[in-house]
């Protein structure tokens, strides 16, 4: 045979090899092929084809290994099991360019299933290929990888921390500065993912100067950039006081509240969590929260959205009461209390409902005028069903009666305690009945008011344990009133007086 | 004075046994005498010092005496002095309490007056709860401006958008344009009006048909930056004809064409038609 004719049959090879990557990645593209793909035994092809001499059947290869590794666990797990990753490793620290990004999305598609997935990348030196990966000029191989890293990161501690030990963080840091959009994403995202999950990882990333840069990026105009950013902050946030206030004094507040009234929901959210996680560290970040008017801003934000979006402003709004009494005060007078009333009664999820009573709990718990302000809003008799509903779960009840019994304990408003004289189990009762026993001996028209409505005659129909504290709080009420009242109102009177008159002889 | 007394007796006993002598001195009865003279010299010698310790006892007596009137001048004197430092120093001490009371209630009054002015401040607590319920609306009422702005710039982009996708539209369709003779597709005899896209098919510069050079495509890609907002009608679109004439390029004729001449003819009658 010619020359020209051997060489012929390389090429057909060569060309039928490129059509069958090329079919396979079309194919794997469709999730219901997948199956059929594997019980075909498409890896153990596949792998020799990673390794081809023709640069372009390596990185098809790659592309439909990856997009097969993506679909499914099992075929992930395949591509670990047959030894397959540590090629893909050697192709990720090729010169080629499409060749690494391909091997990236490979190494991305695998880790992002497991913790156990990601630790087999990791064993394979994947982590340090990916970081030389970081070095590239091009935005894409360095978008692959950090993706990649932050499949990895994800899943636990251990894993974020092999990452930061490999120096991936300053690199993701530069390309936080990248112009292109996509990689200040995934830059954004990976870095949130880093941090989220100890705070020794989160001072890593602060150490390597990201929250300047991420503070730049809130006034972009990307959407999904600014779910990412506020998702990286808050993750710093939540771990420390100090991590807090390093956020607050880049000056993120005043910038983020304006992305409160973005169109995207999730953007909103995750401006809700930033200013909870800051609320909660310290008084003076609630303060200084506050003082940005970002209670006006939250409240506008639970009545606009639905659902568990509604979990981090409720939140916000019980952290924030917490720290002192004028901020609870501040939270009352921008009509938050009003508007846990709404969300509490508008949301079936019992978390949702747990969080917005354990709020409640936290604004009435400080003075008397607090509690007023929640018993007026009609609060107390919805929480007392919270309470004793059996379909509420464990968390929610005892989340209702710490809220409850720290309410009572403040409020001096009997209008509002007498409902709760008759439906409430006797825990809780006691409580009612010693802010009677307080009130009563000091105010003679809140004793009329209490025998016309009738309370006086339900507090003789309770029965106690003679020597128990409800006792104790009952004889303290009944001294308040003359003898003869307190004798009318108790249950059989009216046997007692007509047994009397029967015994009465006229003389 | 006991041992005195009797270390006096024995010193008066020492000098005794001279002095005293008995009267009778005969040698016959020298021994009844010697008798008697003892006897006698003894009994001397008891009334002597029996007197003696009178004398003696007296004198003690009344140095007891003066003893005891110097003791009780001197303990009363004493007794009088500690009393008197001791009142003085309760009066001391009453006026240390008095003053101290009288400090405390000072205290108390400018601590509550303190506290009340400055520390938990009423009237600040006011005016701040009435600041944070000011703020708070004027942070809603900047947040829905600039939430108006954001919607209207997203709308205005929009609308941009879909112009130029209509104008790229209508240059790809141009030859639905409808002639004198035969009205188009979008100039329908029964409309009232001719449809928008009649109009834009009408707007539009048609070029010459070359083959798609990749400059027009980078034209299009060259439209004023989306971030740029402009609030200002759609934007000089190269297919659009803009009505000033001396900015018409003139349509270079191509190079590698064989019709060069005959193009360049038609170019310039284009541009003459266009100035008149």
């Amino acid at each position: 045979m010619s020359q020209r004719q051997i060489i012929q049959v390389f090429e057909q090879y060569q060309k039928s090899r490129m059509q069958f990557v090329q079919t396979i990645s079309d194919l794997a593209a469709r999730p219901q092929n997948i199956e059929i793909l594997h019980n075909a035994g498409v890896m153990s092809l596949l792998r020799p084809l990673l390794l081809d001499v023709v640069p372009g059947v390596q990185h098809t290869a790659a592309l439909a290994l990856g997009r097969l590794a993506d679909s499914s666990n099992s075929l992930a797990e395949a591509v670990v099991k047959e030894n397959i990753l540590p090629d893909v490793v050697q192709s990720v620290t090729s010169h080629n360019r499409f060749q690494k990004k391909a091997a990236a999305f490979v190494l991305r598609a695998v880790s992002k299933h497991s913790p156990e997935l990601s630790q087999a990348v990791v064993d394979c030196g994947g982590v340090d290929a990916l970081v030389q990966c970081l070095m590239e000029f091009d935005p894409g191989v360095k978008e692959a990888a950090a993706w990649s890293l932050g499949c990895t990161a994800r899943h636990n501690a251990t894993l974020s921390q092999t990452v930061v030990n490999a120096g991936a963080v300053p690199l993701l840091v530069l390309c936080l500065l990248e112009p292109e959009m996509a990689l200040k994403r995934i830059a954004a995202s990976t870095l949130s993912d880093i941090c989220k999950h100890t705070p020794e990882l989160a001072h890593a990333v602060v150490d390597a100067g990201a929250i300047p840069h991420l503070a730049q990026l809130i006034l972009s105009r990307d959407t999904k950039l600014k779910r990412q950013v506020f998702s990286a902050l808050s993750q710093i946030a939540k771990h420390s006081a100090d991590l807090s206030e390093m956020v607050a004094e880049v000056g993120v507040f005043p910038a983020a509240m304006t992305c409160l009234k973005d169109p995207d929901e999730y953007v909103r959210k995750n401006v809700t969590t930033l200013m909870r996680e800051m609320a909660k560290q310290t008084a003076e970040l609630s303060q200084l929260v506050v003082n940005c008017g970002g209670l006006g801003a939250v409240i506008d934000y639970l009545n606009d959205c639905s659902g568990s979006l509604r979990l981090p402003g409720i939140m916000m709004l019980g952290y924030v009461a917490s720290h002192s009494e004028s901020l609870a005060m501040a939270v009352i007078l921008s009509k938050g209390v009003s508007q846990l009333a709404v969300c509490l009664s508008e949301e079936p999820e019992d978390h949702i409902k747990a969080a917005t009573v354990w709020s409640i709990g936290q604004i009435g718990q400080h003075t008397p005028d607090h509690a007023k302000a929640v018993a007026t809003a009609n609060l107390l008799p919805k929480i007392l069903k919270l309470y004793t509903d059996a379909s509420s779960s464990e968390d929610l009840q005892a989340k209702s009666k710490k809220a409850l019994k720290s309410i009572l304990q403040k409020c001096t408003h009997l209008p509002a305690l007498e409902p709760l004289l008759y439906d409430a189990p006797s825990k809780i009762l006691k409580h009612v009945m010693c802010q009677f026993s307080k009130v009563l001996p000091h105010d003679s028209k809140a004793r009329r008011l209490f025998v016309t409505s009738g309370g006086l005659k339900k507090v003789q129909e309770i029965q106690a344990e003679p020597g128990s504290v409800l006792q104790e709080h009952i004889n303290a009420i009944n001294s308040c009133f003359p003898e003869e009242i307190v004798r009318y109102h108790s249950p059989g009177y009216s046997e007692v007086l007509l047994e009397r008159l029967e015994n009465y002889q006229p003389t | 004075m006991c041992m005195n007394y009797i270390y006096f007796f024995n010193q008066k006993n020492g000098t005794y046994p001279s002095p005293i002598k008995s009267s009778l001195s005969c040698v016959c009865c020298s021994s009844q005498a010697e008798e008697n003279r003892k006897r006698e010299n003894q009994a001397a010698i008891l009334i002597q010092s029996w007197f003696r310790g009178c004398l003696e006892r007296a004198y003690l007596s009344h140095l007891h005496k003066k003893a005891i009137i110097i003791q009780k001048i001197w303990r009363g004197f004493t007794a009088r002095a500690r009393v008197r430092q001791m009142v003085k120093a309760a009066y001391f001490i009453m006026k240390m309490n008095f003053y101290e009371e009288m400090a405390v209630r000072i205290q108390q009054r400018w601590r509550g007056f303190y506290a009340r002015k400055h520390i938990h401040d009423f009237y600040a607590r006011k005016s701040y709860m009435e600041g944070i319920i000011k703020k708070n609306n004027f942070v809603r009422e900047e947040l829905d401006e600039i939430c108006y702005l954001q919607k209207k710039e997203r709308e205005s982009l929009k609308m941009i958008k879909e112009q130029t996708a209509k104008v790229y539209q209508a240059h790809r369709l141009h030859y639905l344009l409808s002639t004198k003779q035969c009205p188009g597709v979008f100039n329908s005899p029964f409309r009232q009006a001719p449809h928008e896209m009649e109009l834009l098919l009408r707007q539009v510069k048609h070029s010459a048909p070359t083959r798609l050079v990749p400059k027009s495509r980078v034209s299009f890609l060259g439209i004023p930056d989306p971030a740029a907002c402009s609030f200002s009608a759609p934007t000089e679109s190269p297919w659009i004809k803009s009505t000033r004439t001396c900015s018409i390029r003139p349509a270079l004729p191509p190079i590698a064409s064989r019709n060069h001449q005959v193009m360049a003819v038609k170019a310039r009658t284009k541009s003459l038609d266009v100035e008149d």
